[in-house]
């Protein structure tokens, strides 16, 4: 069965999906999902494995031999990002029993699972193919799966939400596609690692720089770069608990992943950083983008959506690491995709918790809560710090790094507004610790006991994976590493 | 539209001849042009007319939403089932060729089943798509519990 | 130099229905137009496609005696999987509607901003 894990990967929660549909028991089908999400980690993490120790695994769907068939192509890249996905949906999965049952109506507990086991593969997909098309279709799969889990939400607004995110998602898509059809129109071929050696001689067409900037800013879309975020804050705050904490650990970081290997294995570092101003664009929108959105995160009162706005701050820190162009800042870049991954879902977890016992996520909502529900607001105040970069956590480990880049670019300025942004944080995560601690809880509010403990469980796995990658750091910083070398190295 | 005589007869009179082609569509599909997705839609499509003159009332006797609902699963099982039967004969996802006793009859079977799964999925998500929204009684039944007033911010 | 400029009309068309479909999309706020502003640039792309394989002189890819030229069908395949994507979005996008319909009782999205905000 080993030479078939790529494939299995994909198919696992594909088949589940249908099954579940088939099924329609709530139970039966959260049972499913479940199996299906730890089997989709113990493969993940399998395939990272095999990949560190060997070479890139290839599988060829249907056995037609690659430019011409689709190609499953895993290296410590997307390896690295399949172990993330996979691992934040094995989180979520146990974690939906009761948060979907307590937020959704009892007839559509079972497409919710038909939905998260597709959202899942279509996520899988897009980081495990080799293929450009496939990639759309995958991207395409996850998404549409996507709006329809976050119109789930008990407020109106959630379809208001989802409606705006499927406007602005399926423009991403168009102009992703668009750039792939320019692609395949100069070079025709599809297959990524084909499409990299037809495209050098290609560096100077017009039509190749058009389709690269088609697939960045189509990428950009689903990714929430600063500019292009607007649709980010509605849909995470609004979404069931369970899928904001599953689209905030893994949507983004698979749509950065996608801009990553187009930039690198497709088009290649001296084409997207050389032959044009790549760099400082990111860094340009990189740095607005963090320091307006952590600015905006200060002035909501809804942690939800407070915790969205901080996401769209995070994705520039991943991007600033991105825009240095070195390996140390592609290495810190990649660090802060797993550990923000995992910031963010521990902080939408405990807000998941929190959302089951008071029905509400806003600030004055919530004042004395960390008294009643001290379990759930520990593990929310343990994962602030690690999103503020307090050592020893595994958000100082990203930060460090990130600063080491700048620094070792000599731009001390922008290491500088990594530290002060942090403190931007600081704000944000203090103003809910106040809420929760040092206010009284509303005189109407009755005592609400500590969440169960099938959510619980979760969420202090991601408290204690936070703290371990905070003190551990040889295992995931050595596969960022590597990864972000064989970026580098593979087209130098 | 159930008065109009005309359209009651013509309907009647055309469904099954839409039926017919979409399936010569569909089992045509590996010599020439045809296959699931068109073949799909096409056979939906004589759902659709047919509920168009007589109500979705009587169209959903004929094909009821659990069977349809049922069918979409059905279909992308029989496509990813042919997909593992492969695997499980010792080749690659979707390899065909090991389906039958030589790779040529192989592909010819594999196109086939598969295709076969696409056109299921497909019509039954039409017939699905077009019943759901047409059979909408335009309130909120069974969602009584959508809040419209809870958290805001700005906006 | 009118034949270089006619003689690509097809990315002409391309680039006028994508521009037409992308500006209802950015400038109406009536939910269902939006959606069919969608339709339209999503459209444009696959006629984009669909020109981009036409082979000259070439006919419909289906093997026949004494036909040597065929158009390019992968194109063609890519596409109809994008037109099934298109199908699934607009009937989601179109469902989303309907509930938001019954929800907010309007389908002007400045209508559904001023209650959300209202709220």
């Amino acid at each position: 069965m080993g030479e078939h894990l790529p494939i299995l990967q994909v198919i696992l929660p594909l088949i589940a999906a249908p099954v579940c549909l088939l099924v329609r028991h709530a139970a039966t089908c959260w049972l499913i999902a479940t199996l299906v999400s730890w089997f989709c980690l113990a493969i993940a993490i399998l395939l990272l494995l095999q990949v560190l120790d060997g070479g890139a695994i290839r599988y060829q769907l249907g056995n037609w031999v690659a430019p011409w068939g689709i190609e499953y192509v895993v290296d410590r890249l997307n390896g690295f990002i399949l172990v993330i996905v996979a691992a934040i949906g094995a989180v979520v999965a146990p974690y939906a029993l009761r948060s979907v049952e307590s937020e959704l109506p009892e007839r559509q507990i079972g497409l919710f699972y038909v939905m998260y086991l597709l959202c899942l593969a279509g996520l899988l997909g897009i980081t495990i193919t080799g293929d450009a098309f496939n990639v759309f279709v995958f991207l395409e799969i996850s998404s549409l799966s996507s709006y329809a889990l976050i119109s789930m939400g008990r407020h109106r607004k959630a379809l208001h939400a989802a409606y705006q995110y499927l406007v602005m998602g399926t423009i991403g898509a168009t102009f992703f596609l668009i750039g792939v059809g320019l692609l395949y129109m100069m070079t025709g071929t599809l297959n990524m690692a084909d499409l990299a050696e037809q495209l050098k001689p290609l560096a100077g067409s017009r039509i190749v720089h058009a389709a690269f900037g088609f697939i960045v800013v189509g990428m950009g879309l689903k990714l929430a770069v600063f500019p292009l975020h607007l649709w980010l804050p509605n849909a995470y705050a609004h979404a069931p608990s369970a899928v904001s904490v599953f689209l905030a650990g893994t949507a983004t970081k698979v749509s950065l992943y996608v801009v990553l290997r187009f930039i690198f294995t497709v088009f290649g570092f001296e084409f997207s950083f050389v032959g044009q101003p790549l760099g400082p664009a990111l860094l340009v929108l990189a740095v607005a983008g963090i320091v307006v959105c952590s600015l905006v995160a200060i002035y909501q009162d809804n942690v939800k959506r407070l915790l969205a706005w901080s996401s769209v701050a995070q994705i520039g820190y991943m991007l600033l690491g991105l825009s240095f162009a070195t390996t140390l800042g592609l290495q810190a870049g990649l660090l802060h995709i797993f550990n923000h991954a995992i910031i963010k879902a521990g902080l939408f977890l405990a807000m998941g918790c929190v959302f089951l016992r008071l029905g509400s996520c806003r600030l004055d909502a919530i004042a004395g809560v960390g008294r009643q529900m001290p379990w759930t607001m520990m593990g929310f105040l343990l994962c602030g710090l690690s999103l503020i970069g307090v050592p020893p956590t595994a958000g100082f480990v990203s930060k460090w790094y990130l600063v080491l880049a700048a620094l070792e670019k000599g731009w001390w300025p922008v290491a500088a507004l990594i530290v002060l942004t942090s403190l931007l944080a600081v704000v944000y995560v203090w103003k809910v610790v106040e809420a929760a601690w040092f206010r009284d809880p509303p005189g109407t509010a009755g005592r609400i006991g500590e969440a169960p403990l099938v959510m619980l469980v979760p969420l202090w796995i991601a408290v204690g994976a936070n703290l371990w990658f905070g003190l551990e750091t040889s295992g995931n910083v050595d596969v960022a590493k590597a990864a972000a070398a064989a970026l580098m190295g593979a087209v130098q | 539209m159930i008065e109009h005589v005309v359209l009651r007869v013509i309907a009647k009179l055309l469904a099954p001849f839409i039926v017919l082609f979409a399936l010569y569509v569909q089992f045509h599909g590996d010599f020439g042009p045809g296959g699931g997705f068109q073949a799909g839609v096409i056979f939906a499509s004589a759902f659709i007319l047919y509920a168009l003159i007589y109500g979705v009332e009587n169209a959903r006797q004929i094909a009821p939403p659990a069977v349809a609902q049922a069918a979409i699963g059905l279909g992308v099982l029989i496509y990813a089932g042919t997909g593992v039967a492969s695997m499980l004969l010792g080749g690659k996802y979707l390899d065909y060729s090991l389906l039958a006793h030589d790779a040529g009859h192989g592909q010819h079977y594999g196109i086939l089943i598969v295709e076969f799964g696409v056109g299921v999925t497909v019509a039954a998500v039409m017939i699905t798509v077009f019943f759901t929204f047409a059979g909408r009684r335009g309130v909120l039944e069974a969602r009584e519990d959508v809040a419209t007033t809870e958290d805001d911010e700005d906006r | 130099m009118w034949e270089s400029f006619l003689g690509l009309y097809n990315y002409w068309i391309v680039i006028l229905l994508m521009m037409a479909g992308f500006y209802i999309v950015m400038s109406r706020h009536n939910l269902v137009k939006k959606l069919i502003g969608l339709n339209i640039f999503q459209s444009s792309v696959f006629l984009f496609y669909i020109s981009v394989g036409k082979v000259a002189d070439g006919t419909a890819p289906i093997i026949e005696k004494g036909i040597f030229s065929y158009s390019n069908p992968l194109p063609h395949v890519l596409i109809l999987t994008a037109i099934v994507v298109g199908v699934a979005t607009t009937s989601l996008g179109l469902a989303l509607v309907v509930r938001l319909k019954e929800a907010y009782g309007t389908i002007e999205e400045d209508e559904i901003n001023e209650m959300d905000a209202a709220d």
